[in-house]
């Protein structure tokens, strides 16, 4: 649950992102998230939740055109993404920005680029503790894994750079629900050793089992938040995004003859 | 039987040649998805500085490296002071390829105006006059030692690439940047190193290029288009194909001037790549970018 003692990690104020100079993207979206846990964005296709990983990340150049994303009490926005990873953001992207063409070690190793101290190999021991399926796996190229075992390579390269931030995009996307679960513990494991990260998700129902707050984004906006169990319980969430309730509402032939108004 | 071998070794010593000009192509192609035109002018101004350097007495290997060096210089600095800001500016592909068209016509008037457009000849330490017979083959020691110098540079590069971390910075960069920025590799700085290698391998070939041919500023033209061709011919995205593509055009070339016509030379071997491009369009290595999700 999230206490107010605990220091915020990630503050992001009325950023405005658009895209081709003209369609908005964000529209002065504010969130936070604080440390050493999980924060889950949920919203429908379109809603502009990648793209508010995208511009935390820096790679939607010169986004966002207003507002602020503070890092750790610094400023990040419009930084390269170079720089943004080096302060510990690691962004884990919806295709999983594997490199297919190289084997698995050798995407673990660019995992721990441009680090020198000596517990790289500890870590990496670890990771592949985390996911013991990689480890017979490490001579194989990315592209010849299935989709589940793609995302923990994803994943575990993100946490080999020991990220003070991870940032997931859409996990579960493309996965069976047991190995959608499998990540979403991984995740949970992850957390508890420490990290903070920030999980975007259409799959509320997931995302809100694991997640300590959660925001409900739409076109762009955040248009409700909460810890999980509030959202979990909220009528309008539990309508629209985990598909319980509303049935008395719908008519005998199955269909609804009027749009249920939200509340936000 | 004894033409063909002789043919053969002889294209395939020209033909290494073509390998290394396709392989500088193929590099930036990769990394960049963009067709560098101003290979054949990086190499021609980095021959020139070593016929300069020459000219100057210095010895061989002196103005050997320097033109390396030179080379890479000058392609280091086109991307870190021309490429980089167009693509800060949103440049399409084919902008950045006429960019390089650009600088590609530059330094041919650089070239001409600090070279003169005589032609001249080239002193190299290896002669062509010197044959060595080996079995029923004879070469002239500038053959031996293009080849040789050749299959080393490949060779070294592929070491390179295959097993060093900057390598393996180089393969992740041209494969994913988005994902290589992200993971924090210092993709500029990989990219610039690409472009200087590429502009290295390509005055190597220069270098061998220059004795045979006679030095002038459109020396590395035919050559030029050769390594195109051959870097097509391989598929544009596979390092092992340019080098396959070269020798096999080089083979082709020798093999057409010997048994058909020596008109024909440049003719069928560019025949030869219209039938492979036919039969298999993304080349004899190359692989289409294919997306799976």
């Amino acid at each position: 649950m999230p206490d107010d003692q605990r220091k915020s990690l990630l503050r992001i104020t009325s950023i405005e992102t658009l895209y081709f100079d003209r369609i908005y993207a964000l529209h002065g979206l504010s969130l936070e998230v604080k440390e050493r846990e999980i924060f889950a964005v949920l919203g429908p296709n379109g809603a502009g939740k990648t793209t508010l990983l995208k511009t935390i990340a820096g790679l939607l150049k010169d986004q966002p055109k207003k507002g602020a994303i503070e890092f750790g009490g610094k400023k990040i926005q419009r930084l390269a993404p170079e720089r943004v990873a080096s302060l510990g953001i690691v962004y884990v992207p919806e295709d999983r920005g594997l490199f297919r063409e190289l084997t698995v070690a050798e995407n673990l190793e660019l995992g721990c680029w441009g680090r020198r101290d000596k517990e790289v190999n500890s870590d990496m021991e670890e990771v592949l503790g985390l996911f013991p399926i990689l480890k017979g796996r490490s001579k194989q190229q990315a592209e010849t894994l299935s989709g589940g075992e793609q995302q923990m390579l994803a994943i575990a390269r993100a946490l080999l750079r020991r990220p003070k931030l991870l940032m997931v995009d859409e996990p579960s996307l493309g996965l069976a629900p047991l190995m959608a679960r499998t990540v979403y513990d991984a995740l949970l494991k992850i957390s508890k050793a420490g990290t903070t990260i920030l999980l975007v998700e259409q799959n509320a129902r997931l995302a809100l089992s694991i997640a300590h707050y959660g925001y409900i984004m739409e076109s762009g906006r955040i248009v409700l938040e909460g810890t999980a169990k509030e959202l979990s319980e909220n009528e309008d969430v539990q309508e629209l995004y985990l598909g319980l309730g509303g049935e008395t509402a719908a008519s005998p032939k199955g269909w609804r003859l009027y749009k249920k108004r939200r509340r936000w | 039987m004894d033409n063909f071998l002789q043919y053969l070794v002889s294209g395939l010593s020209i033909g290494s040649l073509y390998s290394l000009v396709a392989i500088g192509l193929v590099v930036i192609y990769r990394s960049n998805r963009i067709l560098n035109f101003a290979h054949g002018d990086v190499t021609t101004a980095g021959t020139f500085f070593a016929f300069f350097m020459l000219s100057s007495n210095f010895s061989f290997a002196v103005s050997a490296v320097a033109a390396l060096v030179f080379g890479a210089l000058i392609a280091m600095a086109f991307y870190f002071c021309i490429l980089v800001p167009a693509q800060r500016r949103d440049a399409t592909q084919l902008g950045q390829i006429i960019l390089t068209v650009g600088l590609g016509l530059i330094l041919q008037g650089a070239v001409q105006y600090f070279g003169g457009t005589e032609p001249q000849s080239f002193p190299f330490p290896l002669s062509e006059y010197i044959v060595y017979k080996i079995g029923v083959v004879s070469l002239s020691q500038l053959s031996l030692g293009t080849l040789a110098a050749s299959l080393l540079s490949c060779f070294l590069f592929y070491l390179l690439v295959q097993k060093t971390r900057l390598g393996l910075a180089m393969r992740a960069t041209s494969e994913n940047l988005p994902a290589a920025q992200t993971l924090g590799i210092p993709t500029r700085r990989i990219l610039a190193i690409s472009w200087g290698l590429a502009a290295g391998l390509g005055v190597v070939a220069g270098l061998f290029l220059a004795p045979a041919l006679l030095l002038d500023p459109f020396f590395m033209l035919e050559p030029f288009l050769k390594g195109f061709a051959a870097a097509i011919l391989g598929g544009l995205n596979s390092l092992p194909g340019a080098i396959v593509g070269g020798l096999i055009l080089g083979v082709a070339e020798a093999l057409t001037g010997g048994f058909v016509s020596i008109a024909f030379k440049n003719s069928l071997a560019f025949i030869v790549i219209i039938l492979v491009l036919l039969v298999r369009p993304e080349g004899l290595l190359g692989e289409e970018f294919k997306e799976r999700v």
